[in-house]
């Protein structure tokens, strides 16, 4: 019998929604870590009972904890994110040269074949990468080590790695994205690190076609085509066909091309969704009501999915952590708002409707499909 | 032996009910206490100062005895009260809302 669990991280802690395959009735459990953070959770493709939190506060700093069994109980591992050396200064917000600090993890990324070994995409914007099931964490240093590194700046969030991609087909090439410095790739395991930003453009740089200085907000593949990436830009929607190489905008007919998140369907490559969100001040989606777009055509042509969704007087936004697929047939699409709703549809987006209605607001959504 | 009170998110980040108590070689500095508490509880490492460096991080304050002692140096004595374990070692999550 095939199932799904939906690890839901807030701002007040973490949470795990239980379901069989139906995705019909919910069990849920938690909060874990009450009163934390909770940036990111997620489970590991190699074994489904290892799942990961990054757990953090203002207060103790950052905490991860991992579980061996499917969440039920859990450890703390290794906190201790060093980075290695001591390059130049990124930039503060101003353009004045500001010392690197580690603030916390915001995305943790598993590796496909080994439950031990961990990604770890860090604010200010490094990557850590554990072998050892999350005991230590060591700096990938070719990355803050790039030229660039200097003139990175962070977003309104932080200067933050907050995606890591590893492809499916070569396990030495990985992409990152960082706010706001853009897109990297690697095609050497990590050791050296490449802008991948031709195509972007970001009226907010001194050069909008500048290398590095975009913030990017998300970027996914699927597994079966993984030279085909899509991002969710401060601004624009965009799509590369050849691994980062160069970008294109797909916003099209989307009411509004900024937003956080963008998933890809689980089955369709060319089936992607967005979360429109009104502009870079106003957090919440256009005309108050919250519409997932969903594009069958890789981008340009949009529809609105709006089936059990608020449609009035909705002011919620969707994080980039916080929407995901599951891999069940008709592919199941989730997504927890800063409102602490979590909505679910499981005919790839046709009709939603929420699991949850009163949650803290939610930091990151992921699924973890059974079988 | 020394008392100490954990706020309330690390007692259950530690799984610890009540005050902790702790043998402390030598004199009971800030450090001393602190290294101690690391020892009985590891996973305490890294969230009351950076374990690199040693500073207190920002929002975490050290009180006893009605003092603030957060602003000491972190090898001066405890006050007496604190170093015979009359009175505990508070350490308290700033007040910064949230």
């Amino acid at each position: 019998m095939s199932g799904v669990r939906v690890l839901v991280g807030t701002r007040k802690g973490a949470f795990i929604l239980a379901s069989d395959g139906t995705r019909v009735r919910w069990d849920i459990s938690g909060p874990f870590f009450g009163g934390w953070e909770i940036y990111h959770m997620t489970g590991s493709p190699a074994d489904p009972n290892r799942i990961y939190a990054s757990q953090s506060s203002g207060w103790f700093g950052q905490v991860i904890q991992r579980s061996d069994d499917g969440g039920r109980t859990w450890q703390p591992v290794g906190n201790q994110f060093v980075y290695e050396g001591t390059p130049l200064p990124h930039q503060w917000y101003d353009g004045t040269p500001h010392p690197w600090e580690f603030k916390r993890v915001w995305h943790l990324e598993p590796s496909r074949d080994d439950p031990d070994t961990v990604y770890a995409g860090v604010e200010d914007a490094s990557l850590f990468r554990t072998t050892d099931g999350g005991e230590t964490w060591h700096e990938l240093p070719g990355l803050r080590g790039h030229g660039s590194s200097s003139a990175w700046a962070p977003g309104a969030g932080g200067l933050c790695l907050h995606t890591v991609l590893l492809d499916p087909r070569d396990p030495l090439r990985m992409f990152v994205a960082i706010s706001a410095a853009g897109v990297f790739r690697t095609d050497d395991g990590g050791r050296t690190w490449r802008p991948a930003n031709r195509g972007l453009r970001s009226q907010y740089l001194p050069d909008p076609a500048a290398e590095v200085g975009h913030c990017v907000h998300r970027i996914v593949l699927h597994p079966a085509r993984p030279s085909v990436l899509f991002m969710q830009k401060h601004w624009d929607v965009m799509r590369s066909d050849d691994a980062g190489e160069s970008w294109h905008e797909v916003s099209g007919d989307l009411p509004s091309d900024f937003g956080f998140p963008v998933v890809v369907h689980a089955h369709e490559p060319d089936t992607v969704y967005v979360v429109p969100i009104t502009s870079d001040s106003e957090h919440f989606p256009p005309e108050g009501k919250l519409r997932v777009y969903r594009s069958r055509t890789g981008g340009g042509e949009w529809e609105a999915l709006t089936t059990g969704l608020p449609q009035r007087d909705c002011y919620v936004n969707v994080l980039r952590d916080a929407m995901a697929v599951d891999t069940l047939e008709p592919c199941g699409v989730y997504v927890g708002t800063t409102g602490g709703q979590v909505y679910a549809s499981r005919d790839a987006g046709d009709t939603w409707t929420p699991i949850v209605r009163d949650f803290p607001p939610v930091l990151s959504v992921e699924v973890q499909t059974l079988r | 032996m020394i008392r100490v009170v954990l706020p309330a998110h690390l007692r259950s980040l530690a799984r610890v009910d009540g005050e902790v108590r702790l043998e402390v070689r030598g004199p009971a500095t800030q450090r001393a206490v602190l290294d101690a508490l690391e020892d009985l509880y590891p996973v305490l490492r890294g969230t009351l100062r950076d374990p690199l460096t040693g500073r207190r991080r920002a929002l975490v304050r050290f009180y006893a005895v009605r003092q603030d002692l957060s602003h000491e140096p972190p090898d001066a004595p405890l006050p007496e009260e604190v170093a015979t374990g009359a009175e505990p070692l508070l350490i308290v999550g700033a007040i910064a809302g949230g």
